[in-house]
């Protein structure tokens, strides 16, 4: 029997510490898979968060740095300055990006760094066990918003695809998610499209993916993905919010 | 033949890096080290280099890190809030084992202090500054020229060890124009770098990496570092002992004070009592055993920096268990120390410990 679903060469073959339910292993295997696809194995270098995923470079078969938390646009910035040859991404959560690392993605996306970043939204911190998020819903509740969020006292969730949009440097930004297979698809598809600039030379690309944590939005599997769908996706909507290169994407 | 010229100490030590083979400046403005920023914002452009003016210190110091990881000679500079802001990533770079240059170009503190010259920051850059039980190679220049010869070997000491390296200047050094050569002056020992993070082509993938939660993992790691640390001890000590050898007051000195006490021993001896100096040049590894060794005979030690008592500790623990008496002239708040200031020092130290002329 011939297999049709193998094991992207870009992702090792190893169990994963995420909970399930998580759609983090669905993002690293879409990357995985475009970068397989790409023939960029060999030259691509991954940057990880601190968060859930800061364990990625155990499960990527490619070179992959840590950074600081918050700091992976600065750090892929020096990496792709020294070595324009390599092909550089950016892993990052919310709290990464969208908090304490608010200055380095603004500031990369503003010079036009020929790096892509794929920022996971799921609305809480994950890995220090479920605080808010800067992307956390309003009435979301969470360990230190027990009370859910209150727009009054925390502010309103952050639309960071929206706010990168605006800067000229930046030529790509998508927001997707996994939350069904047609939306897995498309979320394959921004990824694709994203490092494909990059591979052109063409500037900084940007994916944001809603992505669920049925473990600390207290929700089963099924019915977290059911939430990105009805209710994140209204406070994040999903779509192509730039392809400066419609044509490059377009391939 | 060699070409000299003039230059300040923070042009000299851009256009040393450039010549170390480093093309990848990070950094962000602040007084008194902005010639720096200035210098490479011209001049990598010239040499197919990269500049960029970060967005922050902390910034400049993971641009620097993300470099390093990709095996390229980076570097950064700053002065004394700024470093501040960098220590998370030094502790990174220390932790992930990743060769960088960071300068310090110290000025006066706490806080925003104000910009004159200051060591105020010896001990944040010899106690590691950062959380985490680490060392970086601290370099302690006082003329251009030397400032120069640092670049070349703190880019030599950073590859060998995989470790930051601080080169530790005060605001006198960065703005002092004094002659200087660079072009042909240093013979690179460029090392292989094969853990750098560049492709995994032909070989298995490599990771850059701090986060070490395997049980007694991160013990193994910090034994690890602690061994690198002790070899560092061993073959990177550096310091310069004048006229030591019968000096009953051994002045203590580093960077631009320690130019001030040269001028001081001079007229003392002159005057024919014997005062030495001993410059520590790298101020981590401090260099216990050649300073003990300098203060042989010495009847008296006097301690002189640009900071409130800091350099004395290392003196103090390098002079432990021996009687002699060890006295500060420390002069902190980012103003320059007056050579009168030392002569009055010595002075007070000949009659206070009854030293007679030879």
């Amino acid at each position: 029997m011939k297999s049709k679903i193998t094991r992207p060469e870009s992702l090792k073959n190893v169990e994963t510490h995420y909970c399930a339910g998580c759609g983090h292993g669905i993002v690293h295997r879409l990357i995985a898979e475009v970068v397989d696809e790409l023939g960029i194995r060999e030259r691509v270098v991954g940057v990880a968060p601190v968060g859930c995923a800061v364990l990625a470079y155990d499960y990527f078969n490619f070179d992959v740095s840590e950074a600081a938390h918050g700091r992976a646009p600065a750090v892929a910035t020096g990496m792709k300055r020294a070595r324009p040859d390599l092909i550089v991404f950016a892993y990052q959560g919310d709290g990464d990006l969208a908090a304490i690392g608010t200055a380095e993605i603004i500031h990369a996306a503003n010079r036009g760094e020929g790096i892509t970043v794929i920022f996971v939204n799921n609305g809480v911190y994950g890995m220090t066990g479920g605080q808010m998020a800067p992307t956390t819903m309003i009435g979301q509740k969470t360990e230190t918003s027990p009370r859910g969020r209150i727009a009054e006292s925390e502010g309103n969730p952050i639309r960071v695809a929206e706010l990168l949009t605006q800067f000229d440097g930046v030529k790509f930004v998508e927001r997707c998610t996994v939350s069904k297979p047609h939306n897995v698809l498309k979320a394959r598809a921004a990824i694709k499209a994203a490092l494909q600039i990059q591979v052109e030379g063409k500037g900084f690309g940007f994916v944001e993916i809603l992505s669920p944590c049925p473990t600390y939005w207290g929700l089963q599997p099924r019915v977290a993905m059911k939430m990105i769908d009805e209710r994140m996706t209204e406070v994040f909507p999903l779509g192509r919010y730039k392809n400066v290169y419609a044509q490059a994407a377009a391939r | 033949m060699a070409k000299k010229s003039l230059m300040c100490g923070n042009e000299a030590l851009s256009e040393a890096a450039i010549e170390a083979g480093c093309r990848c400046y990070f950094g962000y403005p602040i007084t008194p080290q902005n010639e720096v920023t200035s210098y490479m914002s011209r001049r990598m452009p010239e040499v197919n280099g990269q500049f960029v003016q970060s967005e922050s210190e902390l910034a400049a110091i993971n641009m620097v890190f993300g470099a390093a990881v990709v095996g390229a000679r980076a570097i950064t500079s700053s002065s004394s809030p700024g470093i501040s802001l960098m220590q998370e990533g030094i502790s990174y770079l220390a932790g992930c084992e990743l060769p960088a240059v960071i300068v310090n170009i110290m000025r006066g503190g706490p806080g925003l202090g104000n910009i004159g010259p200051s060591q105020a920051d010896y001990f944040q850059a010899t106690r590691g500054g950062g959380h985490g039980d680490y060392r970086t190679i601290v370099l302690a220049p006082s003329s251009v020229q030397e400032l120069v010869d640092h670049v070349f070997l703190a880019f030599d000491l950073a590859d060998k060890y995989r470790n930051p390296v601080m080169i530790l200047g005060d605001g006198v050094l960065g703005q002092m124009v004094e002659p200087v050569e660079i072009a042909g002056r240093h013979v690179a020992r460029r090392q292989a770098k094969e853990w750098a993070l560049t492709g995994c082509r032909g070989r298995a993938p490599n990771k850059v990496r701090s986060l070490i939660l395997g049980e007694n993992e991160l013990l193994e790691h910090n034994r690890r570092l602690q061994e690198k640390y002790r070899q560092i001890e061993e073959g990177e000590m550096r310091s310069e002992a004048v006229e030591a050898g019968d000096a009953e007051l051994l002045l203590v000195a580093y960077g631009t004070p320690s130019r001030t006490c040269r001028a001081a021993l001079r007229e003392f001896r002159q005057r024919r009592y014997r005062v030495g100096l001993f410059r520590p040049v790298t101020l981590w590894p401090f260099p216990s055993a050649a300073l003990a060794s300098a203060a042989k005979d010495a009847r008296a030690v006097l301690v002189v920096e640009m900071s409130a008592g800091q350099l004395i500790e290392d003196v103090r623990l390098s002079l432990a268990g021996r009687a002699v008496p060890i006295d500060l002239l420390g002069k902190p708040g980012g103003e320059v120390l007056q050579g009168a200031e030392v002569d009055a020092a010595i002075e007070k130290a000949i009659s206070m410990h009854g030293l007679k002329r030879r």
